[in-house]
C-alpha cells in the first residue's frame, strides 16, 4: 500500500487493493468479464433462433403470430422502467441517501415481479391452447412439425431469461438487506453498482427476444 | 479515479428514448416492409442496447479495460453470428449434384 492510500482507508476498502477507485474498477470489470459470458450464453440460442428461422420462415411467422402481443409489449416497458428503478437505485446509493435507494430497489424488484407475472400468466395460455411442445402439442398441419422448433426456442429463451430474473430478485434482496444494515455508503456503492449491471443486462436480453419472439412477420395477418 | 455522478435528468432522458423506441418497435412491425422489417426491429434493438450500456450502465464513463471487455464481448458475439450464418446462408450457392 503506498503512503498517500493510507488516507483513503476506510473498512470498505478491501487490504489487497491501493484505493477505493481500484477497488471499484476491479469490481466492474469483474462484472463485465461475467457479463462477456453471458452474452455469449444467450448468443448460442440467438444463433439457433436465426438459423432455423432462416430455414422456415413460413412456420415461424405462422407461431409468432400466437404470442400475446400486448403482453410482450407491457413487459417491455415494465423492464425498461425498472431498469430507470435501477439506475436510480444506483443514484441514490452514491448520494448516501439510504430511504431512496430502498424506495428504488423495492420499485425494481416489484417491476421484476410483475414482469414474471406477466410471463406465467403468458406461460399459463400457451399451456391452455396446446402450444407446448411435447405436452400434447397442436397447431395447424402445414406448420405442426416447425413450429414446434420456434415453440422450443421460446420457452428455453424466455424460460432462460425468467431464470436471470428470478436470481436478479434474489440479488436485490440481498443488496436491499445490505442498504438496510448500512453496508452500502457513498464511499461504497459496489455491490449496488454491479448488480444494476446484471440486472441492465437482463433488460437488454429482453430488448432482443421481444422483437424476434412476438412481432415476426406481424404486418401479414395484424 | 473520481466517482462520475450522472444528474438524474439524464437516466430520464434515456428512458424517454427508450420507451419510445419500444412503441416504435411494436408499431413498425405492423408495416409491410419486406425484409426490412426484421432489420428495423434488429435496428432499433441495437439501438436500444447501445442506450442502457453507455448511460445505464455507465460504460460511458467507465475505463479503458471496460471499454475494451464491453467491445470484446460485441466482437466474439459477431464472430459466432458471422461464422455460423456464414455457412448456413451460403449453402444453396454451390448447385448440389
Amino acid at each position: 500500500m503506498s503512503p498517500e492510500a493510507v488516507h483513503t482507508y476506510s473498512p470498505a476498502l478491501a487490504h489487497q487493493f491501493d484505493d477505493a477507485g481500484q477497488q471499484k474498477e476491479a469490481a466492474t470489470l469483474g462484472m463485465w468479464v461475467f457479463l462477456v459470458t453471458e452474452v455469449l450464453f444467450f448468443g448460442g440460442l440467438f444463433v439457433t433462433y436465426l438459423v432455423y428461422r432462416n430455414w422456415y420462415p413460413g412456420a415461424f411467422t405462422a407461431a409468432s403470430h400466437e404470442m400475446i402481443v400486448w403482453a410482450g409489449t407491457t413487459n417491455t416497458f415494465v423492464l425498461i422502467t425498472s431498469s430507470l428503478t435501477m439506475a436510480l437505485a444506483v443514484h441514490a446509493a452514491q448520494l448516501g441517501n439510504r430511504r431512496l435507494l430502498m424506495t428504488f430497489l423495492i420499485i425494481t424488484m416489484a417491476l421484476g415481479c410483475v414482469f414474471l407475472g406477466i410471463k406465467a400468466f403468458e406461460y399459463y395460455s400457451e399451456y391452455v391452447e396446446h402450444h407446448v411442445p411435447g405436452m400434447g402439442f397442436q397447431f395447424e398441419a402445414e406448420h405442426f412439425q416447425h413450429a414446434q422448433l420456434f415453440f422450443s426456442l421460446y420457452f428455453m429463451m424466455t424460460g432462460l431469461h425468467a431464470l436471470h430474473m428470478i436470481i436478479g430478485l434474489g440479488i436485490m434482496s440481498v443488496m436491499l438487506w445490505w442498504s438496510y444494515r448500512g453496508v452500502i455508503t457513498p464511499e461504497y456503492t459496489n455491490p449496488i453498482e454491479i448488480s444494476g449491471l446484471y440486472w441492465h443486462f437482463v433488460d437488454i436480453v429482453w430488448i432482443f427476444l421481444f422483437p424476434l419472439l412476438y412481432l415476426i412477420g406481424r404486418h401479414v395477418h395484424g | 479515479m473520481a466517482e462520475h455522478i450522472l444528474p438524474k435528468r439524464t437516466y430520464y432522458t434515456i428512458f424517454l428514448i427508450l420507451a419510445f423506441c419500444t412503441y416504435l418497435t411494436w408499431q413498425v412491425a405492423y408495416f409491410d416492409l419486406g425484409p426490412f422489417n426484421t432489420i428495423a426491429a434488429l435496428a432499433i434493438a441495437v439501438f436500444k442496447a447501445t442506450l442502457v450500456v453507455l448511460f445505464f450502465m455507465h460504460v460511458r464513463y467507465s475505463t479503458r479495460l471496460t471499454w475494451a471487455v464491453v467491445i470484446g464481448s460485441v466482437f466474439w458475439l459477431g464472430i459466432l453470428l458471422v461464422l455460423t450464418m456464414s455457412d448456413y446462408l451460403s449453402r444453396g450457392w454451390i448447385p448440389q449434384s
